[in-house]
């Protein structure tokens, strides 16, 4: 009997003393939680993808709600839907998100490209390319092994039979985690208002670029002459279209019509008008 | 000094809880995954083991063992446990936000782990003093957290292993685990 009232009075005793040490600290240690931080959270889109420079979704409405400095359009997949709802939810102006989307700079396909070696080892791009640049003959092309494909968080990438990963446009979001993943910076973001693309990567001088690919930038400098208002230069053996000029005064391109091997093209097929409908993310 | 010293090394090495009394699992697959994770958790960890151990001796020998209670030492520890890793979450969270970005998703893992519970348990069984229960509690949680960043930096590297299909993931993690294991057998026998 004595110890069944022992048993009694020690667990409810130290059960007492718990409970109300917790509830004193609750009381002392609280926190105050702005309840608009998840509102917003549930208006991202929730790929976690970082694009808009914080660790998260999360971690971003918490900076937009807190920081009045933090503006409403950083994030980049969500587009102008989700800048408009956070910027009202928030109570900030809402700037336009330029929409972007994933652009791989390389076409050399396994039947255009040349290969230095036979590669036999760890299927990732980042392994590859560290043994001689790559297999590929062209050392600043795709490695084609799809780190790329594995870091899309919206499912909009494949990697194709021929060895370039495909992006579908309609489901990319421009967030910018395969510019991220790839070890070459073959994979860049461009407005999708863009005119025109250079499809290369090469730095290569032209008489080796053109040895290696078939279809490489060679520098030629021929699209920078036939662009009348001053938007193309050669960098580094390599077309580079100066997006801004491009889109705001050019009205025809006509800079990619005379290259020799076609690595400069009109980006006609990036420009598909998307809907906020598709964003959720996929994982 | 010297049974001080063997008992440390026997806890972080000879009887580390993860890998000779395979306790504590489920931490050690989950977070295994990353480094950092790992070191973020193995210091959680060891924190909220020793100061745990240290709260369990002091109602052990105060409370349970004069009335004759001894028997629900494992219950009280749950209850003290639980209400304990609550307590230092709050504390955390107001007084060190940045160490709670870091700790808190661990915590509360923590909270209900078995090895939080075992280690205050062990003590009072092999009725360690107050110095040697702290120093047990202190091996124990670097030994799991030694374990856990040894896993961690393994299973990196595993990624970029080519492993057959049907063992990717956790299939792997556990073979790899066993071999650690394995190793550690090793050191059996060295006090």
């Amino acid at each position: 009997m004595y110890t069944a009232i022992m048993v009694l009075v020690v667990m409810v005793g130290i059960g007492a003393v718990f409970g109300f040490i917790l509830a004193l600290a609750n009381k002392k240690f609280s926190m105050e939680v702005n309840p608009l931080i998840h509102i917003v959270e549930d208006a991202l889109p929730k790929g976690q993808c970082g694009a808009c420079g914080y660790a998260g979704c999360m971690a971003y409405a918490e900076a937009v709600v807190l920081n009045q400095e933090v503006p409403p359009n950083l994030c980049v997949p969500g587009k102008d839907a989700v800048a408009k709802a956070v910027a009202e939810l928030t109570g900030k102006v809402a700037e336009q998100v330029e929409p972007r989307v994933a652009h791989i700079r390389c076409r050399g396909t396994v039947d255009k490209a040349t290969s230095s070696y036979s590669y036999n080892g760890i299927e990732d791009c980042a392994a590859a390319s560290l043994v001689q640049g790559g297999p590929k003959g062209c050392k600043n092309g795709c490695v084609g092994f799809g780190n790329c494909v594995g870091s899309c968080p919206f499912g909009a990438m494949t990697m194709g039979d021929k060895g370039l990963p495909i992006v579908d446009m309609k489901k990319c979001t421009g967030c910018g985690a395969c510019e991220a993943a790839c070890p070459k910076k073959v994979i860049q973001m461009i407005s999708t208002n863009a005119h025109v693309k250079v499809d290369c990567n090469s730095k290569d001088k032209g008489a080796v670029a053109r040895k290696v690919c078939t279809v490489a930038c060679i520098g030629c400098g021929i699209c920078v002459k036939n662009c009348s208002h001053g938007a193309i230069e050669v960098k580094d053996n390599l077309a580079v279209v100066d997006s801004k000029i491009c889109v705001e005064k050019c009205s025809e391109a006509t800079c990619f019509a005379k290259c020799p091997t076609g690595a400069i093209n009109i980006a006609s097929q990036i420009q598909v008008v998307q809907s906020a409908t598709n964003l959720k993310a996929t994982v | 000094m010297r049974e001080y010293l063997a008992l440390f090394i026997g806890s972080v090495i000879v009887n580390n809880f993860v890998l000779t009394r395979f306790l504590g699992l489920c931490i050690f697959f989950g977070v295994s995954k990353s480094l950092n994770a790992s070191l973020g958790m193995g210091m959680a960890v060891t924190s909220v083991i020793t100061l745990s151990s240290i709260l369990a001796w002091v109602v052990y020998h105060f409370v349970l063992l004069p009335y004759g209670l001894t028997f629900m030492t494992t219950i009280v520890f749950v209850i003290l446990i639980a209400s304990f890793v609550q307590l230092l979450e709050l504390i955390i969270k107001k007084q060190a936000p940045a160490l709670y970005n870091m700790w808190g998703i661990y915590l509360v893992l923590i909270a209900t782990n078995c090895i939080v519970l075992s280690v205050p348990i062990l003590s009072v069984e092999s009725n360690y003093g107050f110095g040697m229960s702290v120093v047990f509690a202190i091996g124990s949680g670097l030994g799991f957290a030694l374990a856990l960043v040894l896993m961690a930096s393994l299973r990196e590297k595993l990624v970029y292993a080519d492993v057959p299909k049907a063992l990717e993931g956790s299939g792997v993690a556990f073979i790899v685990a066993g071999m650690l294991s394995l190793a550690f057998l090793g050191f059996s026998g060295m006090i």
